[in-house]
């Protein structure tokens, strides 16, 4: 039969030498290349003491952002649900009242902001939809969680800290 | 006289004959398709419309077949008649597509640029003529023109920076109201619609200007920032009404009645006018008698999501594993969002934040 490629070997199906009959070099050959393995780097890093460095495009937890006083900027256009492939992305509009300006950039904003994580699939649609500059995805790892429910995230929990209050503290 | 003299135009090399005293637009639009240019202002439903937004500009490159010189300026199509053996350019002429741009640009100017807030997106024929001339974005470096806020009814909510001055509405209350009660002040950049005194809009087929309005300057109160205009289905509904055809067409989401507008036509105008009881307080889906599906133009964003001549598929699931599957979650009782018992369509205006506290509690 015709060979497809080259590299095919023939097994070698000849009887054991004395020297391979003993055994021993070989498992010296072995042991050696077991210590030889102490000294190159660990492919494995401590974590979570340790962390690898992320990429600079890598998509993690979202979060919603803040202008410089604080105010929320997402107005709940819907475009980052409209962009969302899973679907993952819920929302109800309000709109702001007099003496509401402190909290709410613009005239409508999210009065419910939902992410259901069980569903996204951190594309980062949603981020480039935004034109607000309302959704970010950060370097956070989704963390892990034996319940269902605690994947649906509110917009309290998806919301970055207040710029001011945070200095009081 | 009893046959009426025909002439014969060529639109972008496509010869249609029309009656004597069409204007260009309609030949346009009577061939249909890319040629027909894009109007902001005229309205085939209101006599007095059209010649204000320059946005159908075409280049008349033959006069006609007795005066074959060509017309020295692009002249507005919706206010042309059509002579016999015409020859018009639309988009065929690099000079007409030009100025469109130039003319879209121009009504950006002091348009705010507030899609994400607007009610109108999605159906705003500023952002589809802004999208398909590549002006979405801004040159605009000064401040724009701004008006302070009036209030002009329960049911009507007035944006005046969204305006760009078409005068369809003012035409609409002219024809379709005995007595019409807002117009426009001023004049040049100071012009907007107002009602002077801050009265309210309280005619009953006034609801119309919202249809009418190609921006988001007049939009519907009662479905203020409920939800955006391609989460709902347009569904085409009828009721009976004692005072308009009762033919109408219901946003829907579920069993929600989010919203009633008038029919639509292929060029975005208004088919019957209906009247205010229709398009304010029936909120219900007892209410119409619904038709089906509205035909919606496949490459428009109400579109998406929305399939039609969808096949059921068998559920094959629970005959694999003997049992019915089982629900590990069921998200109303995890998330605020879309609860069942709470009906945003029925609160009265826009919601706001006591709104969403009393249904928290």
């Amino acid at each position: 039969m015709q060979k497809l490629t080259n590299r095919s070997v023939q097994v070698d199906r000849s009887p054991m030498t004395f020297g391979e009959k003993i055994y021993l070099p070989a498992i010296a050959k072995g042991l050696g290349i077991t210590l030889s393995h102490i000294f190159k780097k660990k492919a494995t890093v401590n974590y979570p003491e340790e962390k690898r460095p992320f990429s600079p495009v890598f998509r993690g937890l979202h979060v919603l952002n803040r202008d410089e006083e604080g105010r929320e900027r997402c107005t709940a256009c819907g475009l980052c649900a409209l962009a969302c492939p899973a679907e993952a992305i819920t929302m109800e509009a309000a709109e702001r009242k007099p003496g509401e300006e402190n909290l709410y950039r613009e005239e409508k904003y999210a009065a419910k902001y939902e992410i259901n994580m069980l569903r996204c699939i951190f594309c980062g649609y949603c981020e480039e939809a935004c034109p607000k500059d309302a959704v970010y995805l950060s370097e956070t790892i989704m963390p892990a969680s034996y319940k269902r429910k605690e994947f649906i995230y509110k917009k309290e929990d998806l919301l970055i800290p207040h710029p001011k209050k945070q200095e009081t503290k | 006289m009893s046959e009426i003299q025909k002439f014969k135009v060529t639109i972008d090399n496509i010869s249609i004959e029309v009656p004597a005293g069409t204007t260009i637009l309609n030949a346009a639009r009577m061939i249909g398709g890319e040629v027909t240019p894009p109007a902001m202002c005229y309205y085939s439903k209101l006599k007095e419309s059209g010649g204000k937004c320059r946005t159908c500009l075409v280049e008349v490159s033959k006069g006609s077949e007795k005066d074959p010189r060509p017309m020295p300026k692009l002249v507005a199509s919706c206010r042309t008649t059509v002579m016999d053996g015409m020859e018009v350019k639309n988009i065929t002429s690099e000079k007409v597509v030009d100025a469109r741009k130039g003319v879209v640009e121009m009504l950006l100017i002091n348009h705010p640029l507030d899609c994400p807030v607007c009610d109108q997106a999605g159906e705003c024929h500023l952002q589809d003529l802004s999208y398909e001339h590549g002006t979405e974005g801004t040159r605009y470096e000064f401040e724009r023109r701004t008006f302070e806020k009036e209030d002009i009814g329960p049911y009507i909510s007035l944006h005046m920076t969204r305006c760009i001055l078409c005068y369809r509405c003012v035409n609409t209350a002219k024809e379709l109201t005995d007595k019409r009660e807002h117009g426009i002040l001023e004049r040049g950049d100071h012009s907007e619609i107002s009602t002077l005194l801050g009265k309210s809009l309280d005619n009953e087929f006034i609801g119309n200007v919202i249809d009418v309005c190609p921006v988001g300057a007049l939009t519907d109160k009662t479905f203020r920032f409920k939800n955006r205009v391609w989460f709902t289905k347009p569904v085409d509904v009828h009721r009976d009404c004692p005072t308009c055809s009762g033919k109408a067409r219901a946003w829907m989401r579920g069993d929600e009645v989010f919203r009633v507008t008038a029919r639509k036509d292929q060029w975005g105008e208004v088919e019957e006018w209906i009247c205010n009881d229709c398009r304010f307080h029936k909120k219900e889906a007892a209410d119409w008698v619904v038709e089906g599906p509205s035909k919606i133009d496949r490459r428009s964003v109400i579109s998406q999501g929305h399939y039609v001549d969808t096949k059921d598929t068998q559920v094959l699931i629970d005959k694999v594993i003997g049992k019915q599957p089982r629900f590990t979650l069921d998200i109303h009782s995890v998330s605020d969002v879309n609860k069942p018992e709470v009906e945003l369509s029925r609160i009265q205006g826009p919601a706001h934040s006591d709104d969403f506290k009393a249904t928290q509690e």
